[in-house]
């Protein structure tokens, strides 16, 4: 897998990223400072989580700004794979890749705890090692992570099943006590509707050792180097 | 515009004594400009110069054959093998934290880690000790709370994980909350930086944020005590910016991977003049400012001002020459100000231009070796009498007392505020706060691990400073031997009321004593700190508080071991447990008073028991581990129970020893450990000497006393875990 991870200023995830990605593929990948606009030759681009620009103005507002990202959006046009994470995610929304925004989360507090993930679609390249109704663990960890979209969009995401993981219970239920951050509809996670494009707010590239608390998140890792392993002839 | 008038009166406001001021003229042999006086002023304040506490300072151990570099550097380094060194100190941002909280306790962060940094390592965690008065203070709440958020909203934006700490809370911290932040890094053994600045003609280079007119006279003010007019003094609180830090941090690690830096220094408190005088002092060579090239955010900012701001996110360093242009390109990638702003030169002063004028001329030896430095009068804390656990009245049953003890703001769960640290960023956490007696924190791509904790019991120090002062150390080491790690190292944070008061200074004077006897008897040297005095508000002074940072070793991370409780194990404690009420938890929160000696460390069994321990956990033998402490051995259960979801059923203590005083009684050197079979390590702790005992079982949902009482796991973590959301939602 030929992945590139986007540096940003106040960026401060990408080296966490850069490890679980190097774990699955065995390759470490490209640390793409935010003013190189060559994405070619790449499988997958990630947009890794931080404070770019300080969470100044607005959480990811000058990151989706940056020359990068209009590289970033014609990747993503032409089919590429994007994977964005925390601030990752919140960037994805500012630049209009994917629908609504990351408010502050409900309880007004930065959240850094484990959550449980309900995978709500496997059929994709990212998801392919879970399976539909599965729940993982994850960390996660941030202050606006409370995902926003009006009602028309909240349905016509559930009506196009783009709904990738909701916050939910150890064992599944979609209770409010589990939607930690307040989240519409519980969402976690959110595809694009070519499903390329992946942006949620836990961080599985944080577990991926079974040492640090669980290997939970490799499964994505894992698909996603399967997707893009050479062909054998 | 024409300076102020420079006088005694002025050198009085500047914090300046008479006779200090007398030694100033004397050196100077005219009237100070007023720059000059505000450069003699910080420099010999209380913060910078240490003058009341040095004598005391050089008493602690410092030296072991692991320690790199010890106390006088940024930080402490020490050796943690595989060519790798751990940088880290840890810092008190105290009085800023109570004018105001949030940028207080931020800007706290930003300073210690820039104190690592500074080295040359990449900060790979953050730890607190902080003390808070008593929750029912109105004040309290907001302080709590803007603390909190300005270490989360600090340490997470930078990116650097926030993994452990400890919280307490007492009257005698009311007006007066302490905030220490400690950072650890990581550095390659054979690219440590320094700040003794070489080679004559050398450019002095300042990076990082502009200046302002912030934090003027920040040092003064950490000098001195606060009246009932603190609020005025919120000017002089300087506002933090994680993003510039973080940026900071890449591009210093950057430049400092290429050969362009001589020598380097952070711009702590007092700013420009602590960096450049202690750089240019420490080298033995002068110093050129040319302060029209500082960069700036204000404009008309005079000489005074800018030589005394504590803007923060700033650096001063000194570059070789032919490097200059392209550590200049590196600070343009990361978009941080850059600029020359002087040079060294063979004159032994630092000579400060502005305007086409000299602002300061003073000849950098003298301000050095002229500091003041004072025996200040002690007076010993009178002893207090050992409290028979035999005649101290127990109203409560075990069950009921430990409910309410697990509750209590000093015991409960903490979880509320972890929740707001980022403490998994790095990808590197192995032990999160709460999991284990210790942070631990692995090496990138090593099995190498860092085990780190800080601690010091405030209410034993108040009674007892010696004793106080050798149970902090003891407790520091304890922590990191719970988890297996070898413990190095420490880093202290000296926080005390006034020293002009001879009880304060013999407080002082005992915790010295005291921590040097541990230190000694552990190896267990300390390798950097911090001296925060004049923590009193209207004339009453703190706890005195002696925080130890610990930093240990684990060769293999994953053999760390935390302090959650599996079923079907036996739990052993080892360690002599005669019942030691004074100063106890229980002692204060169910009998309602603070009294007595608190219990002693007997250095040779801490050591023996220690060691036996942590051979225990090497040899894989040991599931849990959790050291005893406030609270005493129940509540130590308990929190093994809570960490695990698992319940456990307990014998009966010794006859000899009242029942309350054996399972809440707080004498140390104690750990309970989980392990498949408790004869066999009891058998091996009795051939060394050790007093080991088998405590039960564990197992099932519930936690089942001696005396018949029996509370679920869930009811106790329920009462465990009210008390911060509560008290934060008003209803405690």
């Amino acid at each position: 897998m030929r992945s590139a991870v986007v540096v940003f200023p106040g960026i401060n995830r990408e080296r966490d990223m850069a490890i679980a990605l190097a774990a699955s593929s065995g390759r470490p990948p490209r640390m793409l400072w935010h003013t190189e606009t060559d994405l070619t030759g790449l499988d997958l681009v990630v947009l890794p989580g931080g404070f770019s620009y300080g969470d100044y103005l607005r959480c990811g507002a000058m990151a989706a700004q940056s020359p990068v990202m209009r590289s970033v959006s014609a990747f993503a046009r032409r089919g590429g794979y994007v994977l964005g994470v925390c601030n990752g995610f919140q960037i994805l929304t500012e630049a209009g890749i994917l629908p609504g925004a990351l408010l502050r989360n409900a309880g007004l507090r930065f959240l850094s705890r484990d959550c449980y993930l309900r995978v709500e679609r496997a059929d994709t390249v990212f998801a392919n090692n879970y399976q539909r109704g599965q729940v993982f663990r994850s960390p996660m960890a941030h202050g606006d992570g409370n995902y926003y979209a009006d009602e028309a969009t909240l349905d016509w995401l559930e009506g196009e099943n783009l709904v990738a993981f909701r916050y939910a219970s150890a064992t599944g239920a979609l209770t409010p006590e589990a939607n930690l951050n307040g989240s519409a509809r519980g969402i976690a996670g959110l595809y694009s509707r070519n499903l390329r494009v992946l942006g949620l707010m836990p961080h599985p590239e944080n577990r991926v050792d079974p040492l640090l608390g669980g290997a939970d998140g490799k499964p994505l890792f894992d698909a996603l180097t399967a997707a893009f392993a050479p062909a054998r002839p | 515009m024409t300076d102020p008038t420079v006088d005694e009166t002025r050198a009085r406001a500047f914090g300046l004594s008479p006779e200090e001021y007398g030694r100033v003229l004397e050196i100077m042999g005219r009237t100070p400009t007023l720059t000059e006086l505000g450069v003699f002023s910080v420099m010999w304040s209380e913060h910078c110069s240490y003058k009341s506490s040095r004598v005391w300072l050089k008493q602690l151990p410092t030296k072991a054959p692991w320690v790199i570099h010890g106390p006088g550097e940024n930080a402490g380094v020490v050796d943690i093998g595989g060519g790798l060194a751990a940088v880290f100190k840890m810092e008190s941002h105290n009085h800023p934290s109570f004018i105001e909280p949030y940028q207080g306790a931020a800007t706290g962060v930003g300073g210690i880690l820039r104190d690592v940094f500074t080295m040359g390592a990449r900060p790979i965690a953050n730890l607190n000790a902080l003390r808070f008065g008593r929750p029912d203070d109105r004040r309290t709440r907001r302080i709590v709370d803007g603390v909190v958020r300005g270490i989360g909203g600090y340490g997470n934006c930078v990116g650097v994980p926030t993994v452990g700490g400890e919280v307490n809370f007492h009257p005698a911290y009311d007006g007066n909350p302490l905030v220490n932040a400690m950072t650890v890094g990581i550095v390659r053994k054979d690219r440590i930086f320094l700040s003794a600045a070489s080679g004559v003609g050398n450019p002095v280079v300042y990076v990082g944020s502009k200046t302002g007119r912030d934090g003027i006279h920040g040092a003064t003010m950490a000098s001195a005590e606060f009246g009932a007019d603190a609020a005025e003094k919120r000017p002089t609180v300087q506002v933090g910016d994680p993003f510039t830090e973080k940026l900071l941090i890449e591009a210093c690690l950057e430049l400092m991977e290429t050969d362009a830096v001589v020598a380097i220094q952070d711009m702590g408190a007092a700013g420009l003049t602590s960096s450049s005088v202690e750089m240019a002092g420490k080298g033995g060579v002068g110093i050129e400012l040319d302060l029209d090239a500082v960069p700036q955010r204000e404009a008309g900012m005079t000489a005074y001002e800018m030589m005394l701001s504590e803007s923060q996110e700033r650096m001063l360093m000194v570059l070789r020459p032919d490097r200059t242009e392209a550590a200049r390109s590196i600070f343009a990638k990361w978009e941080l100000d850059f600029a020359v702003v002087g040079r060294l030169t063979d004159t032994g002063r630092i000579v400060v231009r502005h305007r086409d004028s000299v602002e300061a001329d003073i000849p950098l030896a003298p301000l050095a070796e002229k500091a003041p430095l004072y025996h200040r009068p002690t007076t010993e804390t009178p002893k207090q009498p050992i409290l028979n656990a035999h005649r101290v009245e127990n109203r409560l049953g075990l069950r009921e007392a430990l409910l309410k003890l697990i509750a209590c703001p000093d015991l409960c769960s903490r979880s509320w505020i972890w929740d707001q640290y980022d403490s998994t960023i790095g990808g590197q956490t192995v032990k999160r706060p709460g999991a284990a007696d210790a942070a631990v924190v692995r090496i990138d791509g090593l099995a190498r691990a860092l085990a780190l904790t800080t601690d010091v019991t405030p209410r034993y120090c108040a009674a007892d400073a010696e004793a106080g002062g050798c149970q902090a150390v003891a407790e520091a080491w304890r922590n990191l031997t719970a988890v297996g790690a070898r413990p190095l190292a420490i880093t202290d944070n000296l926080n005390f009321g006034n020293p002009e008061k001879p009880e304060v200074m013999g407080q002082f004077a005992a915790a010295i004593r005291g921590m040097s006897a541990a230190c000694r008897a552990l190896d267990f040297p300390v390798v950097s700190g911090n001296v925060s005095l004049y923590n009193e508000t209207e004339g009453r002074s703190i706890l005195p508080t002696p925080a130890i940072g610990g930093l240990g070793v684990l060769d293999d991370g994953a053999r760390a071991v935390g302090i959650a409780l599996a079923p079907w194990l036996d739990l052993v404690l080892i360690g002599v447990t005669k019942g030691w009420l004074g100063q106890s938890l229980w002692l204060r929160e169910i009998a309602g008073r603070e009294h007595g000696a608190p219990p002693p460390v007997n250095l040779n069994d801490e050591r023996k028991a220690g060691d036996f321990v942590r051979a225990q956990i090497a040899v894989g033998t040991v599931r849990a581990c959790h050291d005893v402490s406030d609270g005493g051995l129940l509540v130590a259960l308990a929190e093994m129970a809570m960490a695990g979801n698992t319940g456990l059923r307990l014998s009966s203590g010794p006859p000899d020893v009242p029942l309350h005083a054996f399972w809440f009684g707080e004498d140390q050197g104690r750990y309970v450990l989980a392990v498949p079979d408790a004869a066999n390590v009891i058998r091996q702790a009795e051939a060394a000497g050790i007093a080991a005992m088998r405590l039960g079982h564990s197992g099932g949902q519930d936690l089942t006393v001696p005396d018949g009482g029996t509370i679920s796991v869930g009811a106790l973590r329920a009462a465990h875990e009210r008390f911060f959301p509560a008290w934060m939602d008003g209803a405690a």
